[in-house]
């Protein structure tokens, strides 16, 4: 229940500006990718380019391929919203629905969807993706509340179970902890480690020390200066960049000299 | 020897020192009225002129002496909240004013047996007479005029909530602030200022056109309430669904969620005490409009529940038809009390229908509890 993604020569445009500029980058299936970089390089936009969520916003566009498992997500006919049944997505912010309690939370990829599922089978759905987010023991006795009365990493890993409800194949997460309390940022780096034996993790990080603990492979992405576009500078095992980069700049970025 | 050399001070905190004393307000506030009192005896009293006396004099006296007391900058602090008091309560006035006077007027048609249940069918200016001059009570009722206020409204609202509710979903979903959208929302702005006259005759005329000359029924009113309705129900939509955070709309998305039942399951139910309460905001503002009525459902005497056929009343033509044609032109007091009588039951209309959307907001609104 995983896939790999292999993208090839990725050109990311908001409007006529050109925000991420030609990216080749292949992602291991069932590994964790961590994408590190300054504020503004593009490692956001790239990776909402992964689930075609970049396009949402008015204006943007990509150019080039991004094969998932060997199919172009933006080949011609392509349903966006097919794509993003199968790659699914963490936000920054913890954005559980305020209209529905935990367990409608948890179930929202299926009844937004008007999927016909028996309350039997809706009660296994939920307590194996509340268990799959390490969330089940703390909510279980509560799951007609509303999502929105849980703690920032609670409400997180409400999230981070909903993804994971619609059995995707990939799980993005756009900086999941930079909201988040230190004991809440540890669950969830936990979390990414169990999630690894069954999906593949690409994760968007600003904090190294993140990327070193739960990531396999490490992509360093930099910009030239405002205005110009972000580039992928270096990628490889996490060990290395970490400990022996081969580009100048990541090495002054991971050791703290800059960004 | 030493601790008597100490000056004796009172035991207030050296904190809180040049303060005025808590009750400082109402030791003005009662010299206000005292002086604003003397003052009006000289030149003749009334309470009117007391009240503002009062209120200046109690300004400057609580000004000044927090200036002496307390320094510039807690004087300048004392003159915003009297004024912005002041302004509060100079709005409060004609509401309050409003009300006690339909209450005091109204009460008296409100309470005649059959007011809520007769119509004017009938009642003709000699039972008027009879009542001012023999003591008889005032017959005749409100009920036609009631259930054409109801009805004319309710179609009105069935109009104008889908196309106002929908126009707003293609602003803020589908519109992406293109030429179109701009378009639209600026002939939004232009019907919100059409006076409501026009829009009566726009609904006469179009009906004229397409049924036949004459045509005057409870629709009719209801398509000119529509125009009326609809830029007020699109704005306050609009603004409701503009509020609701895009992190939804992608989270739904990110689900795999197409982006129809997105808005359908996510946006609106997020809104939908807001445009709940926007669209009874609407509803109140049509619902006493007089001019259009005239025009397009003409006025009954009798009862008439049929939305589609004949002549229809309302309760503001009601109240103008019984105020400047009263039933029995001699004594024209109990076609009054009639009136004030329907203005108060508007009123409580009106009332009601601001409690109701306060309901359904709290009914709908995100929940946050633990």
């Amino acid at each position: 229940m995983s896939k790999r993604i292999d993208v090839k020569d990725l050109n990311v445009y908001y409007g006529d500006f050109l925000a991420v500029e030609d990216v080749s980058i292949n992602i291991e299936a069932k590994s964790v990718t961590a994408f590190i970089g300054p504020s503004g390089c593009g490692k956001s936009t790239f990776l909402r380019t992964l689930n075609r969520m970049h396009e949402v916003l008015p204006g943007a566009r990509v150019e080039g391929e991004v094969l998932l498992d060997g199919d172009n997500l933006y080949g011609p006919g392509v349903d966006p919203v097919s794509v993003r049944a199968q790659i699914g997505m963490v936000f920054q912010r913890p954005n559980p629905f305020p209209t529905m309690s935990i367990r409608d939370n948890v179930l929202a990829g299926v009844k937004l969807n008007n999927k016909k599922i028996s309350k039997g089978e809706a009660d296994v759905l939920v307590e194996r993706s509340l268990k799959g987010a390490n969330l089940w023991n703390e909510v279980k006795d509560r799951l007609e509340k509303p999502g929105s009365g849980l703690s920032g990493g609670q409400q997180q890993r409400l999230c981070i179970a909903r993804a994971i409800a619609v059995e995707p194949q990939v799980i993005l997460m756009d900086e999941p902890c930079s909201a988040l309390d230190p004991i809440s940022t540890l669950a969830i780096e936990d979390l990414i480690n169990e999630l690894k034996d069954q999906y593949t993790v690409v994760i968007v990080t600003h904090n190294m020390q993140q990327a070193a603990r739960v990531s396999d492979k490490t992509a360093f992405f930099n910009i030239a200066g405002t205005g110009k576009p972000g580039k992928l500078i270096e990628y490889g095992n996490t060990q290395n960049i970490f400990s022996n980069p081969t580009v100048k700049a990541t090495e002054d970025y991971v050791s703290g000299r800059f960004g | 020897m030493s601790s008597t050399l100490t000056p004796v001070r009172s035991k207030r905190s050296a904190l809180t020192k040049g303060q005025l004393p808590p009750f400082a307000p109402y030791v003005v506030l009662a010299l206000a009225l005292i002086i604003g009192a003397a003052i009006l005896a000289l030149i003749g009293f009334n309470a009117f002129g007391w009240g503002i006396v009062s209120a200046i004099l109690f300004a400057a006296g609580l000004v000044g002496w927090s200036g002496v007391v307390e320094g510039s900058r807690k004087a300048k602090d004392k003159l915003a909240t009297c004024l912005v008091v002041g302004s509060f309560l100079i709005a409060l006035l004609p509401l309050i004013s409003v009300i006690w006077t339909v209450l005091v007027n109204g009460i008296p048609g409100l309470i005649s047996p059959g007011f809520l249940t007769s119509s004017m069918n009938g009642v003709t200016g000699v039972y008027d007479n009879k009542a001012v001059e023999e003591g008889a009570p005032v017959i005749g009722g409100i009920y036609h005029a009631l259930i054409g206020t109801i009805q004319i409204t309710l179609v009105a609202t069935v109009i104008s909530v889908p196309v106002g509710l929908l126009t707003a979903i293609y602003l803020v979903e589908y519109g992406n602030d293109g030429r179109l959208a701009r378009a639209i929302t600026f002939f939004v702005d232009v019907m919100t200022g059409i006076p409501s006259i026009v829009a009566g005759l726009f609904a006469a005329a179009f009906f004229f056109a397409v049924v036949g000359p004459g045509t005057k029924t409870g629709a009719v009113a209801a398509v000119a309430l529509a125009v009326l309705m609809i830029p007020v129900v699109v704005r306050s939509s609009e603004e409701m669904l503009k509020i609701v955070p895009n992190e939804l709309r992608e989270a739904a998305y990110a689900l795999g969620v197409r982006k129809w039942r997105t808005i359908l399951k996510v946006v609106i139910p997020t809104a939908i005490s807001g445009i709940a309460s926007g669209v009874t905001l609407a509803i109140a503002r049509v619902i006493g409009e007089t001019a259009p009525i005239l025009v397009t459902a003409g006025f009954a005497t009798s009862i008439n529940s049929n939305v589609f056929g004949g002549w229809m009343a309302s309760l503001p033509t009601f109240i103008y038809t019984q105020i400047l044609n009263p039933t029995s032109p001699a004594n024209p007091d109990p076609s009054s009390q009639r009136a004030w009588g329907a203005a108060l039951v508007l009123i409580i209309l009106v009332m009601v229908l601001n409690l109701g959307a306060r309901l359904i907001a709290k009914a709908f609104a995100p929940k946050t509890g633990r």
